[in-house]
C-alpha cells in the first residue's frame, strides 16, 4: 500500500509510464511525487495554497504556484501527455473553461470529482437537510464547493465540450463500484481526449 | 573575513572594452567538501557586496546583507554549503571599480571605468571560482540584480550550475524601470560636484544627487501599502516641538515622517556609496536582456540552461512584480525544465526579498535541503 487516496492511485495506473503530466490543484503533490518515483514521470503541479505549494518542493515535486483559474497560457509551450484535475473541479468558478484548457494543453485529461447523485445525498435532501459525507464533508454554508454534479451532469458535460470519455472508473469510500454507479458511488473518474 | 583575489588575464567585456589585473574581494562561509560538490554563489543587487552572512569580529554591527538566508542552521545553511559572497567588478566596496587606480594613468578611473554588464559579472565570477577550485555550483543564487546574474549562469555555464535560485527578478527592466534609473543618474550626473565623474580630484562627492537617487530607489523599493502603513501622513516632530503638532508648518522643510525616512536614507547612502559605481550598476540593470539576441524569445534564449530553477516573486512588488518572474517560468516551462515557482504574499514590496517572510523562509529552506540531498546522492553514488 502506497498510502495514495485512492482516486489518485486510480489515475495513477492510467498514467503511461514517462508521460509528461501536469497535476493542476496538485495539493501536496503525492500523485507527482509517486509517478516521478514509480513511473518515470516528469511533470509540474499547479498549486495556489503555501502550505500545499511547500509540501510540494518537500516532496521533490515541481510545482508553480498559481490559480488554474487564472488561465493555463503559460502551459501551452510544453507538451503534456496527461492534465489532472483530482477532486476539485467542483470548486471551480469558470469550470467549462478549466475544463476546456485541461483539454487544449495536454494529449488527455483525467478528472476525479464527487458524486453528488450517491443515494445518500438525496436521502438527507428527502430528510430536508443538506448532504454532509466523507467525499462533500462541509456544510452549506462554508463549502469550498461551487459546482456539483452527478454523474450523468459530468458525462453529459464532457460530451457538450466535444471530449470523447477514454474511461471511467467509479468509487465508493474508496473501493470500486460495479453496478449502478450513478446511485452508489461517492467519487468518479474520468479520462476523455479531444474529438 | 573578505579576502582578494588577483586575475592578471585581461577579461573581455561585452562593450568591446577589456580590464586586466583587477581584484575581486569575496567572503566565504562553511566548508567545501572533498568533492568540491556543495558551493553556493551568491549574486548581489545594487547595494550590496561579498559580506553576505555574519559580523566581523571587529566590526559586530557590520551584518551580512543576506545574514537571515545564510549561515549555520539558516536556510541556506552554512553547516551544510560552502557559500561564497563576492563583490562584483566596478562595485565600491573592495572589487576593482571606479575608485580604484587606474593602471594606466596612476589616478582612480572614474569616468573611464569600463561599462560592464551582468554577463560580464558572471564570467568574472566563474574565474574567481576556477581559482577556488570550484567546477561546478550546486547553486547560484541572487535576488533583484542578484537574481539576473543567477539566471545568465544558466546559459553561460550551464555545466557548471545545478540549481539557479532568483529571487524577486525580471528577465529585463520595463520601460519604467529604466525609466526609475535614468532619474537617478540624471540626479547623479547633473549635480555640480559630480565633474563628469572626477570629483575624486575636487575632493567631492556628488553628495545630492546619490541622495535623490537612493531615495527615487526607496520609493520603488516599498510597496504603497508597506509606506503608508510605516510612515502614512504622519507629520514629522521637531526638536523645538514641545508637544505634538496636529497643524502644518507651512514650510518646504521635512513636514511628513515619509519625507524624513528618504532624506535620511539618501544621506547615509551618499555617505558610502560612489557616485559612477551607482552609474554602472543601473547600467547593468538596464543592459540585460538575454532574449535581445534571439529575436525577443526568452525561451530560446534560455535553451542552453541545464539547471533545476526556484523562482521566487512577492506580490507587492512593483519595481519587480510576479509577471516578471512568471515570463521566465513561462520561458522555461517551454523548454521542459524542472522550475518551481513560488509567489509569497508579502505586503514589504521589492524589499520583501531581503526580510523574513515565514513562506519565503520555509519554501527557501525546503529547496536548499532538496539541493542538499542531491549533493549527498551523488557523493554516494561514485
Amino acid at each position: 500500500m502506497n498510502g495514495l487516496r485512492p482516486d489518485l492511485a486510480l489515475i495513477a495506473d492510467w498514467v503511461a509510464p514517462r508521460s509528461q503530466v501536469l497535476d493542476l490543484a496538485c495539493g501536496d503533490g503525492a500523485l507527482l511525487a509517486h509517478l516521478q518515483t514509480t513511473k518515470g514521470c516528469r511533470g509540474y503541479g499547479v498549486e495556489i495554497n503555501d502550505a500545499q505549494v511547500l509540501a510540494c518542493v518537500r516532496a521533490g515535486v515541481d510545482v508553480i504556484q498559481q490559480d488554474i483559474e487564472a488561465g493555463l497560457g503559460m502551459f501551452h509551450a510544453p507538451s503534456f501527455d496527461v492534465v489532472v484535475l483530482s477532486m476539485a473541479i467542483q470548486m471551480t468558478h469558470q469550470t467549462e473553461r478549466v475544463l476546456r484548457e485541461m483539454s487544449e494543453v495536454g494529449s488527455e485529461g483525467i478528472v476525479s470529482l464527487p458524486n453528488f447523485g450517491h443515494w445518500s445525498h438525496a436521502w438527507s435532501i428527502l430528510r430536508g437537510r443538506m448532504p454532509v459525507s466523507r467525499e462533500l464533508p462541509y456544510e452549506w454554508f462554508d463549502t469550498p464547493n461551487l459546482h456539483m454534479s452527478t454523474v450523468r451532469d459530468f458525462e453529459a458535460f464532457l460530451h457538450r465540450l466535444g471530449l470523447t470519455i477514454t474511461g471511467r472508473a467509479f468509487l465508493k469510500n474508496g473501493r470500486p463500484v460495479g453496478r449502478l454507479p450513478g446511485l452508489r458511488s461517492t467519487q468518479a473518474i474520468y479520462r476523455f481526449r479531444r474529438g | 573575513m573578505p579576502q582578494r583575489m588577483r586575475f592578471d588575464a585581461p577579461l573581455p567585456l561585452r562593450s568591446g572594452a577589456s580590464i586586466a589585473g583587477y581584484e575581486l574581494v569575496y567572503e566565504t562561509y562553511g566548508s567545501l567538501n572533498a568533492d568540491r560538490s556543495n558551493a553556493v554563489l551568491v549574486c548581489h543587487a545594487l547595494n550590496a557586496g561579498h559580506h553576505v552572512a555574519g559580523v566581523y569580529a571587529d566590526h559586530p554591527e557590520d551584518v551580512g546583507w543576506w545574514d537571515n538566508m545564510v549561515g549555520p542552521g539558516k536556510p541556506v545553511d552554512t553547516d551544510r554549503f560552502f557559500v561564497v559572497g563576492v563583490n562584483n567588478l566596478g562595485s565600491c566596496f573592495g572589487s576593482t571599480g571606479p575608485m580604484s587606480t587606474n593602471p594606466a594613468t596612476g589616478k582612480p578611473y572614474g569616468p573611464d571605468f569600463p561599462v560592464v554588464t551582468v554577463e560580464d559579472w558572471v564570467h568574472a565570477q566563474a574565474r574567481l571560482a576556477d581559482a577556488l577550485g570550484i567546477e561546478r555550483f550546486a547553486a547560484v543564487m541572487g535576488g533583484s540584480l542578484g537574481g539576473m546574474q543567477a539566471l545568465a549562469w544558466t546559459t553561460l555555464y550551464p555545466m557548471r550550475i545545478a540549481h539557479c535560485v532568483a529571487v524577486a527578478t525580471a528577465p529585463k527592466l520595463s520601460a519604467q524601470n529604466i525609466a526609475f534609473n535614468e532619474v537617478a543618474r540624471r540626479a547623479i550626473i547633473t549635480d555640480p560636484e559630480f565633474h563628469g565623474g572626477r570629483f575624486y580630484d575636487h575632493g567631492v562627492v556628488p553628495a545630492r544627487g546619490l541622495q535623490v537617487a537612493r531615495m527615487i530607489g526607496h520609493i520603488t523599493y516599498l510597496s504603497d501599502d508597506a509606506m503608508g502603513e510605516k510612515f502614512g501622513r504622519a507629520l514629522r516632530r521637531h526638536v523645538t516641538d514641545t508637544v505634538l503638532r496636529n497643524d502644518y508648518r507651512f514650510t518646504f522643510d521635512v513636514e511628513f515622517e515619509i519625507e524624513s525616512y528618504l532624506r535620511h536614507q539618501g544621506e547615509k547612502f551618499s555617505t558610502y556609496f560612489d557616485a559612477n559605481t551607482y552609474l554602472l550598476i543601473t547600467r547593468a540593470l538596464d543592459y540585460f536582456d538575454p532574449a535581445l539576441a534571439h529575436g525577443g524569445d526568452l525561451a530560446r534564449a534560455l535553451a542552453p540552461a541545464l539547471a533545476d530553477f526556484l523562482l521566487v516573486s512577492f506580490t507587492t512588488d512593483w519595481r519587480f512584480a510576479p509577471e516578471r518572474s512568471r515570463e521566465i517560468v513561462e520561458a522555461l516551462l517551454a523548454n521542459e525544465r524542472r522550475v518551481t515557482y513560488a509567489e509569497i504574499d508579502a505586503p514589504h514590496g521589492h524589499d520583501a526579498f531581503l526580510l523574513d517572510s515565514p513562506q519565503y523562509m520555509a519554501v527557501m529552506r525546503s529547496w536548499f535541503e532538496r539541493i542538499d540531498a542531491c549533493v549527498r546522492t551523488q557523493r554516494s553514488g561514485r
